[in-house]
């Protein structure tokens, strides 16, 4: 006899909880991207002296759900000579790693799907991957520009990522856990990007790379290779592999404002700024970042690909291991370690 | 409990289905795409076994990094696999022989560590309760503490072979112009144009 009242309280309850939780943080993380890739828009317009989109909907804050339709009717083109199951498979994974990082992000005190307590290093480890999406689809291609893209990003995005976990490290010093919410908490005194400066601007930099955006987006410079690994796409998968690419992008804002920009927490501990929800100012933080990736975009040229390989191995490598042995050194030498 | 058997029988089945995949599929990409997943289940059964510090830097390092790599060496060379089966024969003994003695070692480790109490002073720092401390702690307290000159050790290996895989491949050509940084920033106008005054109808 099946006891189906505490099967109900055991597996079923928490199981609804948990889908719920995700569906929300999901849709939150959707809508947010379809005005944020609006925002990006009208940020290069305004610096360009252009208006941009202002057709659809009131100045033209529809744009974005006019292109997801326009994307979802378009017919699925796949190349003869692709190979068709890796083809179709590289946008999903894409996406799909892309979605399950936001599981550690804790948007306010409490309010994360999954509180782990390696949060950290499972960022890591899935933007690390995110790599595959691009390399299996510019293979998948079989064609000549796709697959140039595909390993210029390879090569990028392993060189860059040596230097992002040494600024993650000096980070991790600081705050002594690899908890993402005990990395804000830690930051109650005062926000790491103060103490840690330099290795701020550096993550910054980095961030960029690391999401292809320029003056990094060597995987799909339009003016040598088209549109890099993304050329033979078209319709549902290429709405997949852009949305996969702004969710890096707005991913790599939250881990920002969680590592150096004091995550949920208000800029000064007093009444008017603790009124806030926590929730807001978290946003906040993440919109300032996303700010910084929206003008870069719209006024740094391009790097060329031995300058792009020079910067990560022989400036920022260098850099940010000196600041590691640092960091560590004044924290023993002071007795300031927690 | 159910829930965990069936996420073990889950992870298990798929890591040794992709594992068998990686030797067998056609195509080489198929194959480092197979090893991926299976590299990614093994990281499944590690958090299942409460191992979420090894989970993830596996994760990071081999899937993250070295998979990369693979991936990126088989895309660019031309491997042709018939070419490749026709020695299947003449290696079979070779790889037999390498197959049955890792078996016979991993058999021998595993039985070894269930029969044979360890003495009390042999295992300097039995890990600690998941309750107390995390599993990061845990490994890092033994990792720089009893363990900290094998680690170090081993961390010197690895630089000897990085700076010896760099050595082998660095060759200085001859008549390469490399660009320098610094060079084109301390060069100034005066340094790379000079003015010259034309006089009109004469030419330079």
């Amino acid at each position: 006899m099946v006891d189906w009242a505490s099967l109900w309280t055991i597996y079923g309850w928490p199981l609804t909880v948990m889908v719920g939780q995700i569906m929300l943080v999901l849709m939150s993380v959707l809508i947010s991207i379809a005005f944020l890739l609006l925002a990006d828009r009208k940020i290069w317009a305004a610096v360009m002296l252009r208006r941009g989109p202002n057709v659809v909907g009131p100045f033209g804050l529809l744009q974005s759900f006019a292109d997801f339709g326009k994307f979802i009717l378009k017919e699925i083109i796949i190349p003869d000579a692709a190979n068709k199951g890796v083809f179709l498979l590289a946008p999903v994974v894409t996406v799909v790693l892309a979605f399950i990082a936001w599981a550690v992000i804790p948007f306010a005190d409490g309010w994360v799907i999954s509180d782990i307590n390696v949060g950290m290093l499972y960022i890591f480890a899935i933007s690390s991957l995110g790599v595959y999406g691009i390399i299996m689809a510019g293979w998948a291609s079989n064609s000549k520009y796709p697959f140039l893209g595909a390993l210029r990003s390879a090569a990028q995005m392993v060189s860059y990522e040596v230097s992002i976990g040494f600024v993650i490290v000096t980070v991790l010093l600081l705050a002594g856990s690899l908890n993402l919410s005990d990395i804000v908490r830690a930051q109650k005194t005062v926000w790491f990007f103060i103490p840690l400066f330099p290795m701020f601007v550096i993550f910054l930099i980095l961030a960029l790379a690391e999401t292809n955006r320029p003056p990094f987006d060597l995987a799909e410079a339009e003016s040598e290779l088209v549109a890099g690994y993304m050329t033979e796409y078209s319709s549902v998968p290429y709405l997949l592999l852009m949305l996969g690419e702004y969710l890096n992008i707005v991913l790599m804002c939250a881990m920002a404002t969680i590592l150096f920009l004091g995550g949920w927490l208000p800029p000064f501990d007093v009444a008017p700024f603790t009124w806030v929800p926590e929730v807001i100012w978290f946003v906040l933080k993440m919109l300032l970042i996303f700010f910084y990736f929206a003008m870069v975009k719209a006024f740094v040229p391009r790097y060329r690909y031995d300058q792009l390989m020079r910067l990560g191995w022989k400036v920022f490598l260098p850099i940010s291991l000196a600041w590691v042995v640092l960091t560590a050194g004044v924290l023993v030498t002071f007795d300031l370690a927690p | 409990m159910i829930i965990q058997a069936m996420a073990f029988y889950l992870f298990a089945t798929v890591t040794v289905a992709s594992a068998v995949m990686v030797i067998s599929v056609r195509n080489p990409v198929h194959s480092v795409l197979f090893l991926i997943l299976t590299f990614f289940n093994a990281a499944g059964l590690f958090v299942l076994l409460g191992a979420e510090f090894l989970a993830m830097i596996l994760v990071i390092v081999y899937v993250g990094a070295v998979a990369v790599l693979f991936l990126f060496v088989v895309m660019m060379l031309d491997i042709d696999f018939v070419e490749l089966r026709q020695g299947f024969l003449n290696y079979l003994p070779v790889g037999g022989a390498i197959g049955f003695i890792l078996v016979l070692e991993l058999i021998l480790v595993l039985g070894a560590s269930s029969v044979i109490q360890v003495p009390e002073g042999m295992a300097a720092s039995p890990a600690p309760p998941l309750g107390e401390v995390t599993n990061t702690e845990a490994l890092g307290r033994i990792l720089y503490t009893d363990y900290v000159y094998l680690f170090q050790t081993a961390g010197l290996v690895l630089l000897v072979a990085m700076i010896g895989a760099i050595v082998l491949t660095l060759r200085a050509r001859e008549g390469v112009r490399r660009q320098n940084i610094s060079d084109q920033v301390a060069r100034t106008p005066a340094l790379g144009m000079e003015l010259k005054d034309v006089k009109p109808g004469q030419g330079l």
